[in-house]
């Protein structure tokens, strides 16, 4: 959680910029999706911490509460979401994928939406699912928004729910038919982006109406 | 090659050091094969030594940035217009 003097205010899928330099002046830039609604007070990102990540770690590991860093944003205008907007919403995240589209989500609820809503959310096990609580939490408010997890490594014992890749039968079985002419945000690491992009214009959406956010290798 | 392509909403940061606008809506058309896409969709190398964007249809280089110490250098060569 940042506090942010002169924030101009940021849409929900917007990214900043993180900035470190060292004491021999060597710097190091990584980008992070900001988590945090635009009605919030103070601006969250999420980063998760990446065995040989030399802007992640510093982060997770050595930043303290009051430390300073230098940041750029907010950063972005394509993938981006607005409340008033009246389409349905299809938001496919693969681990911390869900990040921006947490953004989208709790700037949907902050603001009152209630367009119809779904999040295809693939985690490796129960236990790795971030938000776990909070996205529990906003689906029983009975507004429109549901929550379908898919767990592809380990499994909670009597687990009912998808253990498989996202794929063209499972967006065809739970999510929007093309005809519903949804908007659909992807966002996570690259080969799980382009498998879900893929299915999705094989199911007939239209290119222009996916919007995609690729991790790339790590974060760093 | 460990550079993997990411969306060109990559480079927006840089970018917004050079443009006044929010690029990643900007349409621009390949110089290549034609397409127009919004700089957002394009696709994006960020872990080269300069940060590259390239056509979603043809992989056709549109835009260069590279940074040496204080001097950033630009290059639109690859791109028939930009639409802002």
């Amino acid at each position: 959680m940042l506090d942010m003097p002169e924030w101009p205010g940021h849409r929900a899928g917007q990214h900043v910029d993180v900035r470190l330099t060292a004491e021999d002046g060597y710097q190091a830039q990584r980008s992070y999706s900001i988590a945090s609604a635009p009605e919030d007070d103070r601006l969250a990102i999420t980063v998760e911490a990446l065995p040989d990540g030399e802007v992640s770690s510093y982060l997770v590991g050595e930043l303290r509460v009051g430390d300073q860093l230098e940041l750029r944003g907010p950063i972005g205008g394509y993938f981006v979401w607005e409340a008033d907007r009246t389409e349905p919403l299809l938001l496919v995240a693969g681990g911390s994928g869900v990040v921006p589209l947490m953004s989208m989500i709790r700037h949907r609820h902050a603001a009152g939406a209630t367009v119809p809503t779904k999040l295809l959310f693939s985690s490796r096990a129960w236990e790795d699912v971030i938000y776990r609580d909070e996205l529990e939490r906003l689906a029983s408010a009975g507004d429109g928004f549901a929550v379908i997890h898919i767990l592809t490594r380990m499994q909670p014992e009597g687990w009912t729910g998808y253990t498989r890749r996202v794929d063209a039968a499972m967006l065809s079985d739970v999510g929007w038919s093309a005809s519903a002419m949804p908007a659909s945000f992807v966002c996570g690491p690259t080969p799980f982006v382009e498998a879900v992009a893929s299915a999705l214009v094989l199911l007939g959406h239209a290119a222009p109406t996916i919007k995609t956010e690729r991790f790339g290798p790590t974060g760093g | 090659m460990d550079d993997v392509m990411v969306d060109g909403n990559a480079l927006a940061g840089e970018l917004s050091e050079v443009f006044s606008q929010e690029m990643t809506l900007a349409r621009v058309a390949c110089g290549s094969c034609g397409a127009v896409e919004q700089l957002g969709a394009d696709h994006a190398y960020t872990r080269a030594p300069g940060m590259v964007l390239r056509c979603c249809h043809c992989d056709h280089v549109l835009l260069v940035m590279v940074r040496a110490g204080e001097q950033l250098r630009v290059s639109l060569a690859g791109s028939r217009w930009i639409d802002l």
